[in-house]
């Protein structure tokens, strides 16, 4: 009985659990990155502990800084891959692409499951039916310890979005709209279910990009049904049993915010909040010097092609950079045999290694002073792409590719009826 | 956990980690006390010089929103942050900050002025500014959080009770 947060957690819990009760849960499977790693397993030290509880169950992934620009980092990533070595889990490496693109990928997490992440994007597998949440590298570190960890469980908002996406707009003109009506701390401390005709008729790709950013509203998890197409994109990648959990029709929810998104126009977020989102038209021909098509909100072989098939034959604005990262090694091999890679370089794209790229400022494209960047990433802080006086909007990958061969943002709707 | 006095240094709403601690950094070591030295670097250049061992960063709604990075709570602890106060808290956040031992302390922050001095009573609940002379009830602590800080943090709490000893709760 209740919503799938608490269906899922009562089924670890291994009794029966309701929104505001604590209980402590096994969890499926854990990550962290390059980012969060190092202080992983300096709180493992700290803890006297010697062994990760289940190895198989953890995975490494150098995806933040990657390849690495500096000695410093470099350290770090040979202390991640001793780690991995000396405690038998798994690694991912330089080049094998971003933690949420992967996790899902390889086929590590599967419907029903718990799944934390030391990354506050962990959430994107909700988009699978997994209760998935990021954490700090204490909690992640105590779970490696001992295979489990405490949750307070979250009440859920639902959302219904009705209709069907005009053309021009997409899962993310969905998300950073959600941002808009939610704001930064709309949804703190809660789960959210999101539903509908809209959701339905998406790909797993494309959903996984709202659950990406619920965190964004400050969300624990944004959940999505176990329907037909989760299902085949896990069959396609793992033999593993699994059971999709549907909330109960006598769930309590805080609150169901029903919406037809038929007329949603493309959605930009300004600087230098996530929530701070308008209707295209409002920021349009403002003039852009690097547009970034990436990340684990935005990396993935949908939105390559959703950009190839913008950009190609064309050619990127003179004067800007267009800078595209495929969320993963099969990404990139799916998009190079597809056709888009080469539309992309040929428009005047520079494809960088499958990683995080510029989104988190540390590499791969930092902006210069009092420039303006397009990205497709989740986040749009000041200083987020490494440079406090840079202007960051963000996009849909179609409205980026469309905006970068003009050289301003643009309304993608003007080529896409 | 005894009361603690110190200067308020206050920000707004929506206060996000990479604010804390910027990204560009945090890779560079894991040297707290070396990072501390950026904290707040991207929104107010110097606040480190500001700061006084046990003053408090005392924010509006949402404190410590976006990434998951623990390196927000270690640094203000590192730069001599004493607790951290605020209307409402961003959930990882939250709970790092008790992971790893740093008092937080949810209340109605919206008299507190830069500057003005407090005594804030995380057991008893209680932020008192002594400075204007008011009196507020901050929002108490869940049980198994207040017994997470108590014990010294996530780490000691696990090794004290070899495991989690949150379940009575």
């Amino acid at each position: 009985m209740g919503t799938i947060s608490e269906k899922i957690l009562s089924a670890h819990a291994g009794k029966e659990v309701h929104a505001g009760d604590i209980c402590i849960v096994p969890v499926d499977f854990m990550m962290s990155q390059d980012g969060t790693t190092g202080l992983t397993i300096k709180a493992f030290k700290q803890m006297e502990a010697k062994r990760i509880a289940n190895p198989k169950k953890y995975a490494i992934v150098i995806d933040h800084n990657s390849p690495s620009p500096m000695e410093s980092v470099s350290n770090i990533h040979k202390e991640m891959r001793t780690f991995a070595d000396e405690q038998g889990s798994m690694l991912y490496d330089v080049g094998e692409g971003v933690c949420h693109q992967l996790l899902p990928e390889k086929g590590h997490v599967l419907p029903g499951n718990v799944v934390i992440g030391g990354d506050s994007h962990t959430c994107t597998y909700g988009a699978l039916n997994v209760f998935a949440t990021g954490v700090g590298s204490t909690d992640l570190a105590a779970a490696l310890v001992t295979g489990h960890i405490w949750f307070r469980v979250p009440s859920t908002i639902k959302f219904v979005y009705d209709g069907t996406l005009p053309a021009g707009t997409y899962s993310k003109d969905v998300i950073l709209h959600m941002c808009k009506t939610l704001t930064a701390r709309g949804a703190t401390y809660k789960a959210l279910e999101i539903y509908g005709s809209v959701i339905d008729a998406m790909s797993v790709d494309a959903r996984m990009t709202i659950s990406n950013m619920v965190v964004e509203v400050g969300a624990k998890v944004g959940l999505m049904a176990c329907d037909g197409r989760v299902r085949d994109y896990i069959r396609q990648r793992t033999n593993a049993p699994f059971k999709g959990v549907e909330a109960s029709g006598s769930a309590i929810y805080d609150r169901v915010i029903r919406e037809d998104l038929s007329d949603l126009p493309p959605q930009i977020a300004k600087p230098h909040q996530v929530d701070n989102v308008v209707d295209v038209d409002q920021v349009a021909g403002t003039e852009l010097d690097q547009v970034f098509i990436g990340t684990c909100t935005n990396g993935r072989l949908e939105d390559l092609k959703i950009a190839s098939d913008i950009l190609g034959g064309k050619n990127v604005a003179r004067g800007l950079r267009l800078i595209v990262a495929p969320a993963s090694r099969n990404v990139l091999l799916d998009a190079m045999r597809e056709g888009y890679i080469d539309k992309l370089v040929r428009a005047g794209a520079t494809v960088i290694a499958p990683s995080c790229g510029p989104c988190v400022g540390t590499c791969n494209g930092v902006p210069s002073d009092a420039e303006t960047v397009l990205s497709t990433a989740n986040r749009n802080f000041k200083g987020r792409m490494g440079n406090t006086k840079a202007e960051i909007y963000l996009s849909s990958p179609a409205t980026a590719a469309y905006s970068a061969m003009l050289g301003h943002i643009a309304d993608v709707r003007e080529v896409q009826k | 956990m005894s009361a603690m006095k110190g200067k308020a240094h206050t920000f707004g709403d929506n206060l996000n980690t990479d604010y804390v601690i910027s990204g560009k950094y945090k890779f560079k070591t894991l040297d707290m006390n070396e990072l501390a030295k950026h904290v707040m670097e991207d929104i107010r250049p110097g606040f480190y010089d500001e700061i006084e061992k046990g003053d408090f960063v005392v924010a509006g709604e949402n404190l410590g929103a976006g990434s998951s990075r623990e390196q927000a709570p270690l640094v203000l602890k590192a730069a001599g942050v004493g607790a951290v106060v605020a209307k409402s808290f961003a959930r990882i956040f939250y709970r790092n900050c008790i992971n790893v031992g740093l008092p937080v302390v949810e209340v109605d922050t919206s008299g507190i002025e830069e500057g003005d001095v407090l005594e804030v009573d995380v057991a008893a609940g209680v932020v008192r500014n002594v400075t204007k002379g008011t009196s507020f009830e901050a929002k108490p602590l869940p049980p198994v959080m207040m017994k997470i800080l108590s014990d010294g943090g996530l780490a000691e709490h696990l090794k004290k009770h070899n495991g989690f000893a949150l379940e009575e709760e």
